[in-house]
């Protein structure tokens, strides 16, 4: 069965330029980039040369550039730095709408003591700044906020939230895992100390991602005992996974040009059938700016799994905002947050393109929805 | 992706029963929009007090749909006295099994089951008594979960979500769950297996393994902590607690009182636990 995919804010296909690099670091080039011989030193210079593509992608100097595991890696990297550095602030402010990378840590520290603000969002998904300005203040050790949001393509104040952590001398984060390849990041004239990117969100491999550090911003390490990375993260680098990250960075450029225009064009024609094919269907969040690539629907009356079970049989990938696991009160926390009711945030889907998707895969989309989504209700007891 | 075997995929593509029913001779509805599955069965029923005919509704994850085919299935041809027998553990061997996270889905068609030989019987639908709610994020009764630990001899405080949901929020009830679990063991302590007399070393160890894995490290895992086996020496039986558990100031106690306890129930009456030398 042909693979119609649109869960791109889960991950995305490795591009074949990207595979086709990373290749030889698998065989022939397999030596340690920290070796005192030509052999490792060939290595050390491709890892340089994947950083110094990192660096452009989001108008940076390499020096800044720090090579992690994972998104989730950087996110929590961040958090824990701005905790040993500041040791006297006992607060941390970020949004209710953070991915659990970032809300994970924040519990942690709430549980051992810090105060921690989760700033609220309106049924558009965007942040109350007010809010923000009366909460953030000398106490603050760090506020992080993500560039746009995984579930929704919300794309969030970012500079703003960022000019109201430098006035009371906090540090400032912004999770761009999902911004990274879908819009422009461009961080020369920037508020933003430290920003986490993920490669495989945008055509690279997974288990590679990047901690970008603003010279001059203090950085206490968060894997610690090896001189890599200018001893900002100890371990043998992942070469040929950051060489991946390095092509997919320069794939990248590309990519933003053409999810503003095709895959944002698709998107849109997507949800306007879907929206004229469907009764009721709601947006969420669907206010600008957002992603150009996401699209969040609710049905109501149906349950999201059921829809994903449907549409796994004819091939189509795509994700819910609904949670029927016994250990999750909490369906998307996101949609809670954007106050979606209950039972929408249970009939909710997520559609996310990319720059492989067609026209031809969306028309398919747009044909088989309706019905799976009318032969559900028929089943449900709601709603008649 | 779920795991679930052909014949619920079978339930799930091609639901049988599925949708409305003009008339019915009883109507027994669980679960709800809020908490995100919901069931409505409905039966007819003939002069003998035999079921001719089962249709159900839901709101609810593909487990839901297949649990409510299967239950529709299984009881058309059935007097109503049979029907009343039906469990949820019924609805899972009719399917083959269902992931242990789904477990909830069944335990709603068996409710709704009884909701409709209530509503048959001419009966109110039961009363739900605020104050015996133990999980308050989905309403969970101190009776649904004993029933639950009763049907299907549930063990942990996971189980227990599994099964009912009940501590899947926020997690203030589960020092209640654990107490109801305790309370079930020591009265239906009749019902439960006999255990084999005397252990070989190497059954000891088969056993305690898999009771530790399946029964006594999920619910620490629960609390941040985790536990190792290291070493047994019939009755002795020597772990290590991980994680939160280990820092904690009551590990000794967490080491007697719930791993010893759990496994004497489980295996063997005699075994001691002691804390291994680190
Ligand atoms: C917004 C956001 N932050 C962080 C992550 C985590 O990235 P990774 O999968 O590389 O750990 C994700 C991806 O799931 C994400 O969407």
């Amino acid at each position: 069965m042909k693979v119609i995919y649109l869960d791109n804010n889960a991950t995305t296909r490795t591009a074949d330029e990207v595979v086709a690099e990373m290749l030889p670091y698998f065989t022939e080039r397999y030596g340690n980039p920290s070796s005192m011989h030509y052999f490792g030193g060939e290595v050390a210079k491709a890892i340089e040369q994947a950083r110094e593509r990192v660096a452009a992608l989001i108008g940076a100097d390499p020096r800044e550039i720090v090579l992690t595991g994972c998104g989730s890696e950087s996110d929590n990297a961040a958090i824990r730095s701005a905790v040993d550095l500041l040791p006297e602030r006992k607060k941390i402010v970020t949004s209710r709408i953070e991915h659990p990378a970032i809300l994970g840590p924040a519990r942690y520290f709430e549980d051992r003591g810090y105060e921690v603000t989760y700033l609220g969002v309106d049924s558009d998904g965007r942040l109350d700044l007010a809010e923000a300005a009366a909460v953030i203040d000398d106490n603050t050790a760090i506020v992080s906020v993500m560039w746009a949001n995984n579930e929704t393509g919300t794309i969030l104040p970012v500079e703003e939230i960022g000019r109201l952590a430098k006035e009371h001398g906090a540090l400032f984060h912004c999770d761009a895992v999902q911004a990274a390849g879908k819009v422009p990041v461009d961080l020369r004239n920037s508020t933003i100390d430290y920003l986490s990117m993920s490669a495989h969100k945008f055509h690279g491999p997974k288990g590679v991602g990047v901690l970008y550090i603003r010279r001059g911003t203090p950085f206490a390490p968060f894997l610690i005992g090896g001189h890599q990375e200018h001893n900002r993260r100890a371990g043998t680098e992942n070469a040929a996974s950051i060489v991946g990250l390095g092509k997919a960075a320069e794939l990248a450029h590309g990519y933003v040009e053409v999810e503003q225009t095709q895959v944002r064009a698709l998107r849109d024609r997507m949800e306007s059938a879907l929206l004229a094919n469907c009764r009721d269907a709601h947006r969420n969040a669907a206010a600008e700016p957002r992603l150009p690539n996401t699209s969040s629907i609710s049905f109501d009356y149906i349950e999201g799994e059921s829809v994903l079970l449907s549409l796994s049989d004819l091939g189509i990938c795509a994700s819910s905002g609904s949670a029927c696991t016994s250990g999750s009160l909490e369906p998307s926390h996101v949609l809670r947050a954007l106050g979606v009711p209950f039972t929408r945030v249970h009939g909710s889907l997520r559609l996310s393109l990319s720059v492989f998707t067609t026209g031809e895969e969306i028309d398919f989309v747009v044909e088989q929805l309706p019905p799976i989504v009318e032969r559900l209700r028929a089943l449900s007891p709601f709603g008649h | 992706m779920w795991d679930y075997n052909e014949t619920v995929w079978d339930h799930i593509r091609n639901p049988r029963n599925a949708g409305p029913m003009d008339d019915p001779s009883a109507v027994g509805e669980a679960g709800s929009l809020a908490c995100g599955d919901a069931l409505r069965l409905m039966l007819r029923v003939d002069d003998s007090d035999t079921v001719t005919e089962a249709k159900y509704q839901t709101f609810g994850c593909g487990s839901a749909v297949a649990s409510g085919s299967a239950l529709t299935e299984m009881l058309v041809g059935k007097s109503v006295a049979e029907a009343a027998k039906l469990t949820n553990q019924d609805i899972v061997d009719y399917l083959g099994g269902l992931p242990e996270e789904k477990m909830h889905c069944s335990v709603m068609g068996a409710e709704a089951l009884e909701a409709a030989l209530r509503n048959y019987r001419g009966e109110p639908p039961a009363p739900i008594d605020e104050a015996k709610i133990v999980c308050k994020c989905f309403g969970v009764t101190e009776d649904q979960i004993r029933e639950a630990v009763r049907t299907n001899a549930l063990l942990t405080v996971e189980d227990v979500t599994h099964y009912t949901k009940a501590g899947g929020g926020c997690g203030q009830c589960h020092d209640r769950i654990l107490e109801i679990i305790e309370h079930e063991r020591k009265t239906e302590r009749v019902g439960a297996p006999p255990k084999p007399k005397r252990l070989s070393n190497l059954q000891l160890m088969k056993a305690v393994e898999e009771a530790i894995e399946k029964h006594i490290a999920p619910a620490l895992r629960q609390d941040g902590g985790d536990i190792d086996l290291v070493d047994i020496d019939s009755p002795n039986v020597f772990v290590a607690l991980r994680g939160r558990c280990a820092s904690c100031v009551a590990s000794g106690a967490t080491i007697k009182q719930f791993v010893q306890a759990r496994l004497r129930e489980l295996v063997d009456e005699s075994i001691v636990v002691e804390e291994a030398a680190a």
